[in-house]
């Protein structure tokens, strides 16, 4: 048995080497015809599936959830397992959702206390999003046999309109819809080897409502959301130009990123467009619509800092080029968990 | 906080740059050939990669990284002496740059998969500091150039606990430019001097380099408007047959340096002779302890037995790694035919991918120097609503 033949944590990490990996064994192995016409299955990787019911789509959407430490600044796990759920399943469209389902993995001898606290981030959250948990299931395992706790949640929902990832065309604007890296560093921070002095808060939140708006003044001309959560903006660009084969160049001083998160990211040497958000999405927009799409999605209260970051082109297919004000360099697909700069 | 925001805008500014860019881009045609520079600092390479500037050079200008690493140029026979201290079973104490760094046959990071015990500091001062919270020996396996070798000095100065010691792979940075600026093959009319190392030393060691080699020098700081106008003052100086030195770096740099620290270094280091991995032997380009520092040298203190290591074999892949042409400024990352593939920053084969200062790591990071002014520039401009 060679390296290649074991599983590694950079195959974990949202890029290349994950898709590489979900491809070769899960969707070789899983994915099969279309159920319906026009159906988004397994081989599409996107956010979550879609089939048709009627004239209209049913959205699914599974995800499980470890994250340390489990309370951070700005949310918990709890938080983080409702918001993923509901977020992808906006991602697809589907901005009002049927029901979600959680099952938790327990380690022996996590506190009772701690988990009720979970429990009550958990109902939050879901009211926040308007979404219900209507199933579950519990199972302990031995200490040493599961990391503290995994929360895995499923959403289904129903949408009018499908919204894929592979939508992107040349001339096509990039929108995010707030400040970039504030969950992956505010994490890295919360775990105190580093004794940082600031504190900086998760962005986790659920974006349906969000969404909703935006898609209510864009409609047609939002041809392409994702979230970007691990790997950030940048691993998040990189699949929706490599999906549509467009380029896209960016614009690195329209990216917000809030002044204490920039100030982290070059302390620790982690460019903040590499680490995760819980509660952004990037968007394609159709150019005529742009301006519009901005403006619904600035007058929401998660949406002050969007901002237009970007363009698609027709001649850098698959590729991110970020132009600095300096100059131009390649935005690359970050690989692996991002690591503080030791020296 | 206030005074680095304000630092930041006025150094930080695409509108001066673009003008700096501009006045770059007429000194070159105006030479009507192309012109090669050199800069010997990874935290230069650093910032032209970040800010992508190479973008904005004219075409006719290479800007070359020269031997800028120190934890790169740290020859594979210094590697070994840490790998059999550590197989010995002395605990050693580094910068986690160092851990990957291949040797002849293995690095810190193998040697600790076997069971070594390696402490990764931030510092010399928390070596220290793990050496008085125990009583085992600590050997701190010290690299950099002359900026750390003047904080591991002032520890040995103060006075470390009786279980420390130091395995010395500091480098000097002036006589391995003298070695390149000689070097067959090189083609470099001027040299970009490290604007921190050059707060030690001074900007004056610079003076008679130029002299003596016929070639310009400037010191230059790391933020973007520093270096265009350090290469603007470059190449004015190249294209008019100016051989000086001058400092464009004047906030940071003294023409004779901090003699406070200059003092420290040579009270504690000696210079020496040794090779610098991958470039050539480079006369008094090591620093070693003095003598009276014998009892903190742990090249005096310990049996070091590098040899059994020696007999290992090497990794099969370092044969085709090009590193060594890469710090001297004769080949491009894009050279070597294992960039990206076989040696990643996860997996590297040779040491400019290890450490965030080496050439092939910072092209990794950012993606190399493809041709990006032209992407999109064709396409019809977007539409305004």
């Amino acid at each position: 048995m060679t390296a290649s033949d074991r599983v590694t944590l950079k195959m974990g990490a949202g890029g290349r080497a994950m898709r590489q990996l979900v491809g070769e064994v899960f969707v070789a192995e899983l994915a099969g015809p279309p159920m319906t016409e026009g159906d988004v299955g397994l081989a599409a990787l996107d956010d979550g599936a879609a089939v048709r019911i009627g004239d209209r789509w049913l959205v699914a959407t599974t995800d499980a959830h470890v994250v340390h430490p489990i309370f951070f600044p700005g949310g918990d796990i709890g938080r983080l397992a409702v918001c993923g759920t509901v977020n992808d399943l906006a991602m697809m469209g589907a901005t009002d959702a049927v029901m979600l389902t959680l099952a938790v993995v327990i380690e022996e001898g996590f506190a009772r206390a701690e988990l009720v606290r979970i429990a009550a981030s958990i109902k939050a959250a879901c009211a926040e999003a308007g979404v219900r948990i209507m199933t579950g299931d519990t199972k302990v395992m031995g200490r040493g046999e599961v990391d503290r706790i995994i929360l895995t949640t499923t959403g289904v929902g129903l949408t009018d309109r499908v919204v894929t990832d592979r939508g992107l065309a040349p001339g096509d604007r990039i929108l995010v819809t707030g400040t970039m890296g504030d969950h992956g560093l505010a994490v890295l921070a919360a775990r105190g080897e580093l004794a940082l002095e600031v504190e900086l808060r998760s962005d986790v939140a659920p974006v349906n409502g969000l969404v909703r708006a935006a898609l209510a003044a864009g409609g047609d001309a939002i041809v392409a959301m994702k979230d970007p959560t691990r790997g950030g903006l940048a691993s998040a660009l990189h699949e929706l130009a490599d999906k549509a084969q467009v380029g896209v160049v960016l614009d690195e001083a329209a990216v917000p990123i809030r002044p204490d998160v920039r100030a982290v990211g070059e302390l620790l040497g982690i460019d903040p467009l590499h680490v995760a958000n819980e509660g952004k999405v990037v968007m394609g927009v159709r150019p005529d619509r742009a301006d519009a799409v901005l403006a619904a999605i600035r007058a929401h209260p998660l949406g002050a800092d969007a901002a237009l970051i970007g363009t698609c082109v027709a001649d850098a297919p698959g590729r991110v080029v970020l132009d600095t004000g300096f100059g131009r360099r390649l935005l690359i697909e970050p690989e692996g968990e991002p690591l503080p700069r030791i020296c | 906080m206030a005074d680095a925001a304000v630092t930041e805008m006025r150094f930080r500014d695409p509108v001066r740059a673009r003008a700096l860019a501009a006045r770059l881009g007429e000194l070159v045609a105006g030479a009507g050939r192309q012109i090669s520079v050199m800069h010997v600092c990874g935290s230069h390479e650093q910032a032209i990669a970040r800010y992508g500037l190479r973008a904005s050079f004219p075409a006719d200008l290479e800007v070359i990284m020269g031997p800028g690493c120190p934890v790169c140029v740290t020859d594979l026979p210094e590697i070994d002496e840490a790998v059999a201290l550590a197989r010995a079973g002395v605990r050693v104490a580094t910068y986690g740059d160092m851990l990957k760094v291949p040797g002849t046959a293995m690095s810190l990071a193998d040697a600790q998969t076997e069971g070594a015990r390696i402490d990764v500091v931030y510092s010399v001062a928390q070596a220290v500091e793990l050496a008085r919270a125990t009583t085992d020996e600590i050997v701190f396996f010290a690299s950099g150039f002359e900026t750390t070798a003047v904080a591991t000095a002032a520890v040995l100065v103060a006075g470390p606990p009786p279980n420390f010691s130091v395995l010395s792979a500091h480098k000097y940075i002036p006589p391995v430019m003298e070695i390149v600026a000689e070097m067959p093959g090189a083609r470099v009319e001027g040299f970009l001097a490290a604007g921190h190392a050059a707060t030690i030393t001074g900007a004056a060691v610079f003076e008679q380099f130029a002299a003596r080699h016929r070639r310009p020098v400037v010191v230059a700081g790391f933020e973007p408007l520093d270096i265009l106008a350090a290469l603007v003052a470059l190449v004015e100086l190249v294209v008019t047959g100016d051989a000086r030195a001058i400092n464009c770096y004047p906030r940071c740099v003294a023409r004779e340096g901090n003699k406070v620290a200059q003092a420290l270094l040579w009270k504690v280091f000696r210079p020496i002779g040794g090779r610098w991995r991958g470039i050539a032997h480079v006369p008094s380009g090591n620093l070693r302890l003095r003598d009276e520092f014998a009892h903190v040298d742990a090249r005096r203190r310990f049996t070091i037995d590098v040899e059994a290591l020696w007999r290992m074999a090497p990794p099969a892949l370092v044969e085709h790694c090009v590193c060594g042409d890469i710090m001297a400024g004769i080949a491009a990352p894009r050279d070597c035919t294992l960039f990206g593939r076989a040696c990643t920053p996860e997996t590297p084969v040779g040491a400019c991918m290890v450490s965030s200062e080496g050439t092939c790591r910072i092209w990794h990071q950012y993606g190399g120097h493809p041709d990006l002014v032209a992407i999109g520039r064709a396409a019809p401009a977007p539409e305004v609503p």
